[in-house]
């Protein structure tokens, strides 16, 4: 290691960013690709229609597609914002 | 029979022309008959790279219009024998590449005795992407350690397992992937995505990763694959996909950081 290496540590990975929100958006954006054509409208909908009630971002709407033998699963997570006390 | 090779990516500028130029001029060095079309319609570049740029007359969309026969389009490398160049056309006419055309060319290069073509597709998920990738048996994705290289990355394979003949017959494309422009040293600073990180990422089997080099610039200034350049780092690691994509086992190199020596240690 160079001595100016030793300036360089503390510094946040930037790669172990670079690789963690790549591995969320393109997770999504599987599902939706080998989902039904109508799961992005879906997801919007459902988005609008729980905006009415409380704040919410994208990232805490959740969407889960899953191919099964018989029947597929839809699954949604919705975390809602912390509660203030 | 042919083997049709598309090199395609999403994202521009990623190395596709390069690695098109290179690997089809390590295929024909080893004895194999290969045709490279550039599909880039309105921005006609492999030429440039092969160093045929004064010798173009006919091109791609000129054979399927019918106004040339493929004989008469199909540039003739002067360095390297069995390597033909199908330049593609300048036109501004985006519907100019049609499947039939297409089609029809890539069977006639089977007939014709051709052992492999390579597909250098342009930028994009439009027509000409899709014309590119269309009737591939295998796609060399080639991705850059960045993230929206390998974001385009994972969108392509989804197009290669949906919309290409292959898919659509119920087969599947073999897919192969080329990490390039890989800087080991930035990588062990925690600043580049590393090779396993891409890997993990996109789930497809690793077939080379090309550094980042000088010699890709000089080579391409002078209209010479890079591969021809066997002094290069690039052009060895070139050499090795090429010999990895025709079966042969090769260890991976020039994924560390260079050893140092003792006073660039102390100065960094
Ligand atoms: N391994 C590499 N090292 C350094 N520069 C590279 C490397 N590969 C490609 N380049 C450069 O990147 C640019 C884009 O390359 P090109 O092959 O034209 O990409 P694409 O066909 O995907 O648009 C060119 O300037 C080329 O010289
Ligand atoms: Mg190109």
């Amino acid at each position: 290691m160079g001595w100016f290496d030793y300036f360089r540590q503390g510094k946040p990975n930037s790669a172990q960013l670079a690789k963690e929100r790549l591995q969320i958006v393109i997770a999504h954006e599987r599902i939706d690709r080998t989902g039904p054509d109508y799961l992005p409208q879906l997801r919007r909908d459902i988005m609008d229609v729980i905006r009415k009630y409380v704040p919410i971002t994208e990232e805490q709407v959740n969407v889960q597609y899953e191919k099964g033998a018989d029947y597929d699963v839809l699954e949604l997570n919705i975390a809602l914002p912390e509660r203030e006390r | 029979m042919s083997r049709i090779v598309v090199v395609t990516s999403g994202k521009g500028g990623v190395g596709k022309t390069t690695t098109s130029a290179a690997f089809a001029t390590g295929l024909a060095m080893r004895g194999y008959k290969t045709a490279v079309i550039d599909f880039d319609v309105g921005l006609r570049n492999l030429d440039l790279i092969m160093g045929c740029e004064r010798r173009v007359v006919y091109d791609f969309v000129n054979v399927i219009n019918g106004e040339a026969s493929l004989k008469q389009a199909l540039i003739r490398d002067k360095r390297t024998e069995n390597l033909y160049i199908l330049p593609a056309s300048q036109t501004r006419d985006k519907d100019a590449l049609t499947k039939e055309g297409v089609g029809q060319i890539i069977s006639d290069l089977c007939a014709d005795g051709f052992d492999f073509v390579v597909c250098d597709s342009p930028a994009g998920i439009e027509r000409g992407a899709h014309m590119a990738m269309y009737f591939a048996d295998d796609a060399v994705v080639v991705t850059n350690p960045e993230v929206s290289s390998v974001r385009d990355s994972d969108r392509i394979l989804g197009l290669l397992q949906s919309k290409t003949q292959k898919a659509e017959q119920g087969e599947i494309v073999r897919e192969h992937l080329l990490i390039t422009r890989y800087s080991p040293d930035r990588v062990q600073a925690g600043e580049m995505l590393g090779m396993e990180d891409i890997l993990e990422i996109l789930a497809v089997p690793l077939i080379g990763v090309i550094p980042e080099s000088q010699s890709v610039l000089q080579a391409s200034n002078s209209g010479t694959p890079v591969i021809l350049d066997k002094e290069s780092d690039a052009g060895k690691a070139y050499d090795d996909f090429v010999r990895r994509f025709l079966g042969e086992t090769v260890p991976h190199r020039f994924l560390e950081v260079e050893k140092k020596g003792f006073l660039k240690r102390l100065f960094g």
